[in-house]
């Protein structure tokens, strides 16, 4: 058990202190920091990481070797998963939707097979 | 805001509603008072961190939510009886199809896989409770809290009204104002808290808490269905929790994340809703397949065929039901490429399934079948889902799918998935493990016959649709034309046989509370083939005496058996150590119920005072010490002796 660990609970409240912190900087950024929209993401990217990196290494035990290999199991399944996620999505939602009803041209960007896609894309809304 | 804002008025049947939960509360509170059993509710059930009774009432909610959304289903089936009926407007028809809708599958087939899991899955394994007991008792009330939540939706405020599906932009706040969407949202919100939650409870349960000598693949197999879907709700349920939250972050405060203005993406919410959604089908059809597999062997009374088979299906099925989601919108138009890809991921998805459907043949080749009532509904899946798995196939077709999308064909598809799937395996499980949650068998006549009128009526209400669908009745139309008469109204006749059906097996379990003998062996079926059934009938709070030495294959029980061995050698005894019962679980999640209900209708300042209070609670259980108490060696024996018949001074 945790309570063994001479670190307990300072480690926990450090880092408890550090998520916070760091998401309110993500929310600042993006809220009011007012810097152009690449430096905000690349910004959040940077804060998601170290957000990541502070929860394996304060909360989740990411050094201590269990009688398990469980935690580097989970890590690599949900990398997985959220690369499915992200890839996934992008992949999906890459037909060039964007709201620009004006001069009943739907199509923002160039996506490949546009024809197709601008006919249904109607159905698409009244069918939900 | 006005009281008639408040309160849903102009309705006389949301009038009856109201008189009828009036009714039923101030019956429960008078019965309650009346008995004196207050102090008995709160000590024995609110508190409580024991695995099997937090699965009974994991079931008890099931059961009253399958009758909340039974209700809902044939009022729709009668709204459509007749052409150009006027029993419900268009209006509380949507309501009632998205109330319908996500309480099935939320309320309903969710907390009855996950109560059978709870009562039987420790047992299985020869685990004393879960892992985390408090984190068991948190999800639950988190469960009861969020139904409750979804479920006062249509007294007060008004019921949400966009499908269970939700789909932006038509559930954004510009064209949805007021609570009825918040109600969907937050609702699901607070009883994902407790899915994630014992998802992680689950896994970690079975991956470190299994007697010695149970390794894994020597665990029935409605453990491994159950680890596999912990897999699915710990990566599946985060994908909706913050698309959740987005959209209440869209409705309350004003964000453009699925809105149609400010650069919003609608169809995002598409996408991530089914990137959970299709994993969630899985989610509450895994454990089904596990429960049939269990009472499949016992009652062909043969090994199950193709163990390693089985579980190899269930993780290659558990793998690809992340990647087959946009079958779900291959008309919103992604385009040819993208449908071709996730149309031959959704075929090859039926290839494990198959391989299931053969094991549970094989398993009843050439064996000695007897036929109790878990059985008949077992029996009952396999043709009946197969039914549901080929128009899937045909759906996950994606050029055939722009003729059969949104259309009674694809109701009638998941219908016959997710009611011989989830539904039969429901009941098949409740009646089999019905003994071990309550200390008495239903009886065999009265589940005869809910089954038979459950099953026909099933197939007299959606084999219909499938045809309606071909003709072109399109799926949420709150009428029908005269052309659709006569398949819509064979429809509505079997949906109120199923609804007999249903009634049936309530009688059944009233009716055997009074009359079933109690007097029964821990083997109750005498067929059993895994370690639950080696305990005593009823199961004592610490599950097992002691453990199992000589495990050698899957069929625990079957082992023992031979060897002679039981879960009481009193040789083996120790004290047991059991965690405290505590209302802890049940306050925080009421105060969050507070805290979402305001958020509900954006009374910011009530809900920030709930999250505190809620973060207080956090704080205290923190600081909690609790260690527990030990049963000790002589009440075990004297416990242990008792429930088997082993004194002469047995009642
Ligand atoms: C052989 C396996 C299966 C295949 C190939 C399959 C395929 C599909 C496809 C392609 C759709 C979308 C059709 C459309 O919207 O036009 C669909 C919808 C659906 N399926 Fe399946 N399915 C399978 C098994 C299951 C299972 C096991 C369940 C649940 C227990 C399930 C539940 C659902 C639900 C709930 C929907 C409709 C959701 C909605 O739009 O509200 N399916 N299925
Ligand atoms: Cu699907």
């Amino acid at each position: 058990m945790a309570k063994n660990n001479k670190n307990y609970p300072i480690n926990h409240i450090v880092g408890f202190a550090l998520s916070i912190i760091l998401t309110i900087v993500a929310a600042w950024t993006a809220l009011s920091s007012g810097l152009p929209t690449m430096w905000i993401i690349i910004a959040i990217m940077v804060l998601a990481v170290i957000q990541a990196g502070i929860q394996l290494f304060m909360f989740m035990h990411i050094t201590e070797s269990g009688a398990t290999n469980a935690p580097w199991n989970m890590i690599i399944h949900s990398a997985v998963i959220a690369s499915i996620v992200i890839a996934g999505s992008l992949f999906t939602m890459s037909f060039g939707f964007t709201h620009d009803h004006g001069g009943g041209d739907h199509e923002g960007g160039s996506a490949p097979g546009e024809e197709e896609q601008q006919d249904t894309e109607h159905d698409g809304h009244e069918g939900h | 805001m006005q009281l008639d804002e408040f309160f849903v008025t102009g309705e006389p049947l949301i009038y009856a509603g109201m008189v009828a939960i009036a009714v039923v509360s101030a019956a429960i509170v008078f019965l309650l008072t009346y008995f004196k059993k207050w102090k008995w509710l709160w000590q024995e059930w609110l508190t409580t961190v024991d695995h099997k009774k937090i699965g009974v009432m994991y079931i008890l909610v099931a059961l009253a939510m399958i009758f909340r959304a039974g209700v809902d289903a044939l009022m729709m089936r009668l709204q459509l009886a007749f052409p150009d009926m006027n029993f419900l407007n268009s209006q509380h028809y949507n309501e009632v199809f998205t109330t319908h809708g996500t309480i099935m599958i939320f309320f309903v087939a969710m907390p009855f896989l996950i109560g059978l899991m709870n009562v039987v899955v420790p047992l299985q394994i020869g685990a004393r409770d879960f892992a985390f007991p408090y984190v068991n008792a948190l999800s639950f009330w988190s469960l009861f809290f969020g139904a409750m939540l979804f479920n006062i939706s249509f007294v007060i405020g008004g019921a949400p009204d966009t499908g269970w599906t939700n789909y932006a932009p038509q559930a954004g706040a510009v064209l949805n104002p007021g609570p009825g969407i918040n109600f969907y949202l937050l609702g699901l919100q607070l009883s994902g808290i407790g899915t994630l939650a014992t998802g992680i409870n689950l896994m970690v349960t079975i991956l470190r808490m299994r007697a010695p000598g149970i390794t894994l693949f020597k665990m029935p197999i409605f453990s491994w269905s159950t680890l596999i879907t912990s897999f699915i709700i710990v990566f599946a349920f985060p994908i909706l929790t913050v698309a959740l939250a987005l959209m209440t972050v869209d409705r309350i405060f004003g964000s453009h994340f699925f809105t149609l203005a400010g650069e919003g993406l609608p169809m995002m919410w598409a996408n991530l809703f089914w990137l959970w959604g299709h994993p969630e089908v899985y989610i509450v059809i895994l454990p089904a397949f596990g429960i049939f597999s269990e009472i499949i062997a016992t009652f062909a009374r043969k090994q199950l065929f193709g163990y390693k088979t089985m579980v190899w299906a269930i993780i290659l099925i558990a793998g690809l039901s992340f990647v087959v989601w946009v079958h779900h919108f291959f008309t919103m138009g992604a385009g040819a490429f993208v449908n071709s890809i996730f149309s031959i991921t959704t075929m090859a998805i039926a290839v494990p399934t198959g391989v299931k459907i053969f094991n549970w043949l094989a398993t009843l080749y050439k064996s000695k079948i007897i036929f109790p009532v878990p059985m008949l509904w077992s029996l009952a899946f396999i043709p009946s889902f197969t039914i549901g798995g080929v128009t899937g196939v045909m759906l996950g077709m994606a050029a055939a799918d722009y003729q059969y999308h949104n259309t009674y064909f694809l109701v009638s598809h998941f219908h016959y998935v997710l009611i011989p799937g989830t539904v039969f395996a429901s009941f098949a499980g409740l009646v089999f493990w019905y003994p071990k949650l309550f200390g008495h068998k239903l009886n065999e006549k009265i589940g005869k016959w809910a089954f038979w009128l459950f099953l026909i009526g099933f197939h007299v209400c959606f084999f219909p649709q499938y045809f309606l669908g071909l003709d072109g009745m399109a799926r949420r139309v709150f009428t029908v034309g005269p052309e659709w008469f006569t398949l819509n109204f064979i429809s509505t006749v079997g949906a109120f046989t199923m609804g007999l059906g249903f009634m049936v097996f309530v009688f059944g379990v009233i009716y055997s509370f009074r009359y079933s003998t109690r007097d029964l062996p821990g083997d109750d079926w005498q067929y059993g083939r895994t370690l639950e059934w080696a305990t005593p009938t009823p199961v004592p709070k610490y599950n097992f005496a002691t453990l199992p030495e000589n495990v050698r294959t899957h069929d625990t029980l079957i082992d023992m058996k031979e060897d002679g061995e039981t879960t009481f050698d009193e040789k083996k005894l120790e004290s047991i150590h059991m965690p405290s019962y505590t209302g802890q679980p049940f306050i925080m999640m009421a105060i969050l119920f507070f805290a979402s209900f305001a958020l509900v209708f954006e009374w910011i300042t009530l809900a920030v005072i709930g999250l505190i209070a809620t973060i207080v609670m956090m704080f205290i259980r923190s600081f909690d010490y609790d260690e527990g108490y030990h049963i000790e060696v002589d009440e075990l024996r004297e416990n242990e002796r008792r429930a088997r018949g082993l004194d002469d001074d047995r009642e």
